[in-house]
């Protein structure tokens, strides 16, 4: 049988919180090879820039900006941590499963790792966007590079 | 005050975001189900009972915003959806037809959407030059900053009576006088000054003025916009088709009706016109200056209260309206706002519509109170007690 991953709110918050507080790989860097785009939140409060590096079909760096709430803001970085020194396809997957966990489908949590403490948003529907806002960017990132790929 | 007047407030929730859109009395929710309940029809159709009262109800509404706002005549008030409408009437309308390139139009970067896209719209169409007035370090209009930009080539000067975000109240007629002595038309949006403040378009010298009857107590999805008549005659209509013509032929000719009618294309919205009315009525019977006077002393009340609270930044102290917009140090607005509403209080996040604002206060986003005539102190001190709690905040929203 599968193990489920059950944290308790607590933790859960706490590290929330703690990527709140002190983001993985706040701050973009210069680089002609990072592909960046910019999301937002149509209720127009959240604002970040994603950017990738992303090099045979391996994302090998990811780093973000702008001013967004704490779920926001931690999602991001949380989805960087995970996704950082994925493939391309691994990463659609873990992408497609926490939209699906977000908005209430079925979804596998074992692919989620420590994306998994976003597992309660779907309680305040007003935060869904937020938590979805750096994920909006990532596909949005894997998408132009398979564009490039296609057009090269 | 008049707290009874408002069934929604009986939930017991507290609300303040009136720069938003207000609640409204009972006695203009009634007028509308009257209407739908007990007369409904179509304007200007009238061959029958209750087409014919549809259509005094109508004209009877724009006297009434007639003395509202103190237009010389009836034909200078036009039913809109709102203020956007209205401005975008004024610049798509109007002003594309008399300006030309190089003209200059005058704004300042605290003016909300509407009152900025459609001139970036029309700057791009026909090339007027749009320019900022500077903003002093409250982020208020002076006089002294207006008269600086004014140049030969200045032909209008299009600002908020209130601002939105700061809850600035220009001299508008301070500003008319200097717009007349230049030959250079005043647009006003008066989106958040109607309803709060005493406005009056022939002491300010207003060519074109907009609002919503939604942030006065009326109904959604209705407005008006004033245009002083002369300019009225040069007013293109934006919209055409039935209720605006007096005929049309197979050969293509046709006329328009009279001014304000051929600016109302299709049927309006008769539900909200005759709510509206009930609003201008609502509002007159308390009267503007006791409702002003009530605003400013609710804000005042809040800037004590939320001086005492550690870390909260107030952006606006001074601005004599009822807008108050504040910061927790180091919170993102929205976190606030989402906090807040886990007490029942509703105030708005964000960067209020007023985009390019951030250049100024170098601040992107802030939370918003406004207060109106039905919030009170008890309120506000709810909101205070809130805000001292600020160290619960993130156990409450994560
Ligand atoms: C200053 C100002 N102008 C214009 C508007 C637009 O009003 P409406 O959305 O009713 O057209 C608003 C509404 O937020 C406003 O605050």
């Amino acid at each position: 049988m599968k193990e489920v991953v059950q944290l308790d709110d607590k933790l859960k918050r706490d590290i929330i919180l703690e990527h709140y507080q002190s983001p993985f790989h706040k701050g973009l860097v210069e680089g002609d090879n990072y592909i960046k785009v910019n999301s937002l939140n149509a209720s127009c409060v959240d604002n970040i820039f994603v950017s990738a590096l992303i090099e045979n079909g391996i994302i090998m760096d990811a780093r973000f900006e702008g001013d967004a709430c704490a779920i926001c803001t931690s999602a991001t970085s949380v989805m960087i941590k995970t996704l950082i020194g994925k493939t391309l396809e691994e990463a659609k997957v873990i992408v497609q499963n926490f939209d699906n966990m977000i908005n209430e489908k079925e979804y596998d949590a074992d692919v989620l790792g420590e994306l998994n403490v976003y597992d309660t948003v779907y309680r305040q529907p007003n935060r869904k966007t937020c938590a979805l806002l750096p994920f909006k960017a990532m596909k949005d990132i894997m998408a132009k590079v398979e564009n490039n790929n296609l057009t090269d | 005050m008049n707290r009874e007047d408002f069934p929604i407030l009986d939930s017991g929730i507290i609300y303040f975001d009136n720069g938003a859109t207000t609640m409204k009395p009972k006695s203009v929710i009634d007028s509308v189900v009257d209407y739908y309940s007990n007369y409904t029809a179509n304007a200007h159709r009238g061959d029958y009972d209750s087409s014919l009262k549809v259509d005094e109800e109508y004209e009877k509404v724009r006297t009434k915003v007639r003395n509202l706002i103190n237009a010389s005549r009836d034909e200078e008030i036009i039913y809109t959806s709102g203020t956007t409408e209205s401005l975008n009437m004024v610049v798509f309308g109007y002003m594309k037809k008399v300006l030309k390139e190089g003209d200059e139009v005058l704004l300042t970067k605290s003016e909300h959407a509407s009152n900025l896209l459609p001139w970036m719209v029309l700057q791009e169409e026909i090339g007027i030059v749009i320019k900022y007035i500077p903003l002093d370090d409250n982020y208020c209009l002076t006089i002294d900053n207006v008269k600086g930009m004014i140049s030969s080539r200045t032909k209008v000067i299009s600002i908020a009576h209130i601002t939105n975000v700061i809850g600035d109240v220009r001299n508008i007629e301070e500003i008319g006088k200097i717009c007349s002595e230049h030959n250079i038309l005043l647009v006003v949006d008066a989106a958040q000054s109607i309803g709060h403040i005493k406005v009056d378009v022939q002491a300010a010298n207003i060519a074109f003025l907009g609002f919503s009857a939604h942030k006065m107590l009326g109904p959604t999805g209705i407005g008006v916009l004033y245009g002083r008549y002369d300019l009225l005659q040069e007013l293109e209509p934006l919209k055409f088709g039935g209720g605006m013509n007096a005929f049309f032929e197979e050969d293509s000719r046709y006329e328009l009706k009279e001014i304000p009618w051929k600016f109302e294309a299709g049927t309006q919205n008769i539900a909200g016109v005759i709510g509206m009315g009930k609003a201008i009525d609502y509002i007159q019977n308390i009267g503007l200056e006791k409702i002003h006077e009530y605003e400013l002393k609710l804000k005042k009340f809040a800037v004590s209260k939320l001086s005492e609270i550690p870390n909260i930044i107030i952006y606006n102290k001074d601005t004599p309206s009822g807008i108050l917009t504040f910061n927790i140090d180091k919170v993102f607005s929205q976190d606030t706002a989402v906090f807040l509403n886990r007490f029942g209080i509703s105030i708005r996040s964000g960067n209020h519509c007023a985009k390019i604002l951030k250049d100024e206060i170098g601040i992107t986003n802030t939370c918003r109170a406004s207060f109106y005539l039905y919030n009170n102190e008890e309120e506000i001190m709810k909101l205070a007690a809130v805000l001292k709690r600020q160290d619960e905040i993130y156990d409450n929203i994560v």
